[in-house]
């Protein structure tokens, strides 16, 4: 883009920010594929969190601070805490448990590295010599900036999101309550006030 | 009303009657009745009317044609003379009785208003043959008798007899109305029109290219029909239907029609020396071999049918000397005594409860029981001897009289052979006529023995048709045959010379003489050997019938009971082994083979059925394990990559997902290096 | 900051993401692959909202409903593993083969699920 032209950081001359974002982004990374591989189901959850702070950070980098704690509060918050329940509520056993891998890993492993490969080369390929001009917007507040254009440009999508998520509480209610007829309301229906957080 | 019109009426009622029946005949049960006798009773008299109408005076032909049918033109066209007029009354005649008296015949068959819609449409079509002035049109006519007399012959078709035998009387006749068929386009081609009095005004005029091959065509059609060596086999055989059936069918109309149609083109065949050998040698191999099988047979109804062909055999005789007067007459007598005859051997077999002669001559009383049927069966049966002075008598010696006129060579376009070869054969029949008609007699009536279970009365109506029909047996022939020459438009006199009636009465009455004697002398034979009865017990076990059966039971039921035993107890339909049968003695060593037809039937399974059904086999065969091959290897290739690729359905989400992936991922690598 | 950092950690974490799904068995962990992904995306919408300079911040109301969309679909989809886990026995993705084929023409159905018999079982552990 045209700031690439104009003045030049240098590809070898990395900033701070670039050297916190390079190892938080490994860090990202490394928790995202413990996630993806370990077999205790609970720790599986457990670095999620570390995964997605790790993201939350990113924003921070980023400068979109509200994104962050918008993440850290839906995501590690609740999310989470929602996927825990549904660990324990379907018995998800406790420990290490070898079969956490189905026999399709290695399909998986192969269609994921491939997928990697691809996408990696075509984005470097495609964005090699392009910089983010990370402090543009210093002394604004980027979060008075989004909810502004939050609620002046996007406020009818904003408000169809509300009516898509009161009809995705109603549907998770309908689908984990029990029948009337078989056994009477049940304590798993917990999962409907969580789905109602959000 | 015009003439035309009243023509028109006469086949046009029963066909609406036939189709009215068919209708309402479940809906509405109680006009089935009415709408069976009154439509057909109407054309009768309409018919008579007609007949009165058009009388002695010319030709009367009405043309209307309905649509335009290419380069040979297709009229509905009525063409009345003396023959189809007075053919048209005696169709109306027994058509009329036999309605009247199937009312009684077949009063609880729950197929009666079928029964009686396809005799009424059966009827129309016969008019229609008759009226007809156009090829086209009568052969509409004739095959529709074709197929009614496959549904009638087959009424009966829970038994196996009836199911083979309407389908051999199908099939038979089919065989003869392919060529028929054929020789009508032949003719159609030559003479530019489908029209009668065209065809005949253009073999007058020498038009027809291939008079020889043309006839002889036609001849395959006429032996089908009429029942002509050698096609004759169906006739016995079709003695399956009910009794008033064989009455319409087998004497007074669809066998008529061929003889009917050889007589209207008559010109065609003198046109051809050839075909007139041939049919000479076929009417006298008809005869002589239909009296001798008549005479071996123990169902009474299979002699009548022998009889007929027998007679047919004689028509066509007189067709082959080139008379058509004579050959009409004979038709015309034939019918009413013959409808007699089978109506009346309906009313027997309902009285003794079988329709074997071996078996009602050991059974006593059967002519106290039934007086009607002895009276004017005697009658029919005497005229059917050509004895004098029944109609019978006049008419066949018309038929001798104009074989004596050829054979002397008197008669143009005639050879004198053909002459001699039906005059011979004509006499040597009215031997044997003489004999089975004896024979039938008295084995059925005056049998000794014990009673025949008692079936109840015969219905009224039954035996009152007997009796209107003995009167044309008895005084058609002599009051008419005088007058009949004016109404065929002018040909030779008929009736009986002094010669031909010397000789075939005293012929008739040497069969007659030499049967009584030998039924005589076999007597002590007869009383000392009881057959086995074939008797329709009223409460019999064991048979399909049965529960049907009691003392007031409907009499078209203990016929088809009769038959269907009749096989059962002497293992065959035509056959008794009886050693006091007056046939068998005359007969001697030609019994066996004349019982069965001598052997045609055999014959034809060697010759042609077996080798069908070899081919039929084959092609089985070949369709079963080659052709069927490669059509199961069709579908079984595709079967198996099918299952190749069914395996891949798994059911498992992930898989699929991977697949998906892997190929969003190629596509995506395409695009990055390609584009 | 070179843009290709925060490109190409999106382009790993999806593709991890995309690994987790399509091998891990137990479908909450399954969904957990899925908020990875979503991630992966999210970083992506603001990493190029922040390069582009949009002024209607685009990128950032943009993740702002993914999040929550995600949130719902991570509602929705926890009530059908449980409901599944309730009427099956399992939660394991490859054990819900009801609609294989089972390969033979005119072949009884299927072997009998595993869960299938001890259903009631489940149910009434899931009821205590």
């Amino acid at each position: 883009m045209i700031h690439s032209a104009t003045h030049h950081p240098g590809f070898l001359s990395p900033t701070g920010v670039e050297i916190t974002f390079l190892l938080v982004g490994l860090a990202t990374l490394g928790a995202a594929v413990v996630t993806v591989t370990t077999r205790q189901l609970v720790h599986a959850a457990l670095w999620l969190v570390v995964a997605l702070g790790g993201i939350a950070v990113e924003y921070l980098l980023l400068t979109a601070e509200f994104i962050a704690w918008v993440q850290v509060l839906i995501y590690v918050g609740s999310v989470v805490v929602l996927l825990l329940f549904g660990l324990m509520l379907t018995k998800a056993p406790i420990g290490h448990s070898p079969d956490a891998d189905s026999e399709n890993r290695w399909v998986a492993l192969a269609v994921a590295l491939a997928a990697a490969g691809t996408l990696v080369w075509v984005v470097a390929d495609a964005f090699r010599s392009t910089w983010i001009d990370v402090h543009h917007g210093t002394g604004q507040s980027a979060t008075k900036v989004t909810g502004s254009s939050l609620f002046r440009f996007w406020v009818l999508p904003f408000e169809a999101l509300s009516v898509l998520l009161l009809a995705a509480l109603v549907g998770a209610i309908v689908l984990s309550r029990r029948r009337a007829d078989v056994l009477p309301p049940a304590p798993d229906g917990s999962t409907a006030p969580h789905g109602k957080d959000r | 009303m015009t003439l035309t019109a009243l023509a028109a009426l006469v086949p046009a009622l029963p066909f609406l009657g036939a189709a009215a029946g068919l209708l309402l005949g479940r809906r509405a049960p109680g006009f089935v009745r009415p709408l069976a006798v009154l439509p057909t009773a109407t054309s009768f008299v309409l018919a008579a009317i007609v007949a009165a109408r058009q009388g002695t005076g010319r030709p009367t032909d009405a043309v209307h044609r309905l649509t335009v049918t290419g380069s040979v033109p297709i009229d509905l066209s009525l063409h009345l003379d003396g023959f189809s007029v007075l053919i048209a009354v005696l169709v109306g005649l027994v058509a009329t009785c036999v309605q009247i008296y199937s009312v009684s015949y077949l009063r609880d068959d729950p197929r009666y208003p079928s029964y009686a819609a396809v005799v009424s449409l059966f009827t129309a079509a016969m008019f229609l043959v008759v009226y007809s002035g156009d090829l086209m049109v009568l052969l509409v006519g004739w095959e529709v008798m074709g197929i009614c007399s496959y549904f009638l012959v087959g009424h009966y078709w829970e038994t196996e007899a009836a199911r083979s035998a309407s389908i051999k009387a199908f099939l038979v006749t089919k065989l003869g109305d392919v060529p028929f068929l054929i020789g009508v386009f032949a003719l159609g081609a030559d003479a530019g029109t489908f029209r009668i009095s065209g065809i005949l005004k253009a073999t007058a005029e020498g038009r027809l290219h291939h008079p020889t091959v043309i006839a002889l065509l036609l001849l395959a059609g006429v032996a089908g029909k009429s029942a002509q060596f050698p096609l004759h086999t169906w006739l016995p055989d079709a003695m399956a239907g009910p009794t008033p059936v064989s009455a319409l069918i087998h004497a007074a109309t669809m066998v008529a029609a061929g003889i009917y149609l050889v007589a209207r083109l008559l010109p065609v065949f003198t046109a051809s020396a050839a075909a007139l050998a041939v049919l000479a040698a076929m009417s006298a191999v008809t005869m002589v071999g239909s009296g001798l099988a008549a005479l071996a047979q123990d169902d009474i109804k299979r002699v009548l049918a022998y009889s007929t062909i027998g007679q047919l055999g004689y028509m066509a005789g007189a067709l082959a000397v080139g008379n058509r007067d004579a050959a009409v007459f004979h038709l015309l007598s034939h019918g009413a005594f013959k409808g007699l005859l089978f109506l009346g051997a309906g009313v027997v077999i309902h009285a003794a409860g079988t329709n074997s002669l071996t078996a009602m001559s050991r059974t006593g009383a059967l002519r106290k029981r039934v007086p009607d049927a002895m009276w004017t069966m005697g009658l029919a049966l005497a005229a059917l001897a050509a004895l004098p002075p029944l109609s019978g008598f006049f008419s066949k010696e018309s038929v001798l009289r104009a074989a004596e006129h050829a054979s002397a060579g008197d008669t143009a376009h005639v050879p004198s052979a053909v002459g001699w070869t039906v005059l011979v054969a004509g006499l040597v029949t009215a031997v044997l006529t003489g004999a089975y008609a004896t024979r039938l007699f008295l084995l059925a009536f005056l049998g000794n023995g014990p009673d025949a279970p008692d079936h109840g009365r015969q219905p009224v109506t039954m035996t009152a048709v007997l009796w209107v029909l003995a009167i044309p047996t008895l005084a058609f022939g002599g009051l008419t045959y005088r007058k009949l020459p004016d109404w065929f438009g002018g040909g030779g006199p008929l009736g009986p010379t002094l010669v031909t009636s010397v000789l075939g009465t005293g012929l008739a009455l040497v069969g007659v003489l030499v049967t009584y004697g030998a039924w005589k002398a076999v007597a002590a034979t007869r009383r000392a050997v009881p057959i086995g009865a074939v008797v329709a017990e009223p409460p019999t076990e064991g048979s399909a019938l049965a529960d049907h059966l009691d003392a007031d039971s409907e009499p078209a039921l203990i016929e088809a009971e009769a038959e269907d035993r009749h096989k059962e107890v002497y293992g065959d339909v035509a056959t008794a082994h009886d050693p006091g049968d007056p046939g068998r003695l005359l007969l001697g060593p030609l019994h066996s083979a004349a019982a069965h037809g001598f052997r045609l039937d055999a014959a034809y399974t060697a010759l042609f059925v077996r080798p069908v059904l070899a081919a039929a086999s084959l092609v089985r065969f070949l369709d079963r394990d080659v052709v069927e091959t490669w059509v199961r290897g069709a579908a079984g290739a595709p079967n198996l990559l099918g299952a190749a690729v069914r395996k891949a359905q798994t059911g498992n989400v992930q898989t699929y997902l991977s697949a998906l992936l892997a190929g969003a991922v190629v596509l995506a690598v395409l695009v990055a290096v390609g584009g | 900051m070179h843009l290709v950092y925060p490109a190409v950690l999106a382009s790993l974490l999806f593709c991890v993401g995309l690994y987790g799904v399509l091998a891990r068995r137990n479908a909450i962990l399954v969904l957990m692959s899925v908020e990875l992904m979503l991630n992966a995306v999210n970083l992506n919408l603001v990493a190029f909202d922040t390069w582009l300079h949009d002024r209607l911040h685009s990128g950032q109301a943009l993740t702002l409903f993914t999040i929550t969309i995600a949130a719902a679909e991570i509602g929705i989809g926890l009530a059908i593993v449980l409901l599944v886990h309730r009427n099956r026995g399992t939660a394991d993705i490859d054990r819900l083969t009801g609609l294989a084929d089972p390969g033979q023409p005119l072949a009884l159905p299927g072997p009998p699920e595993p869960g299938a018999a001890s259903g009631h079982d489940e149910k009434a552990e899931a009821t205590a």
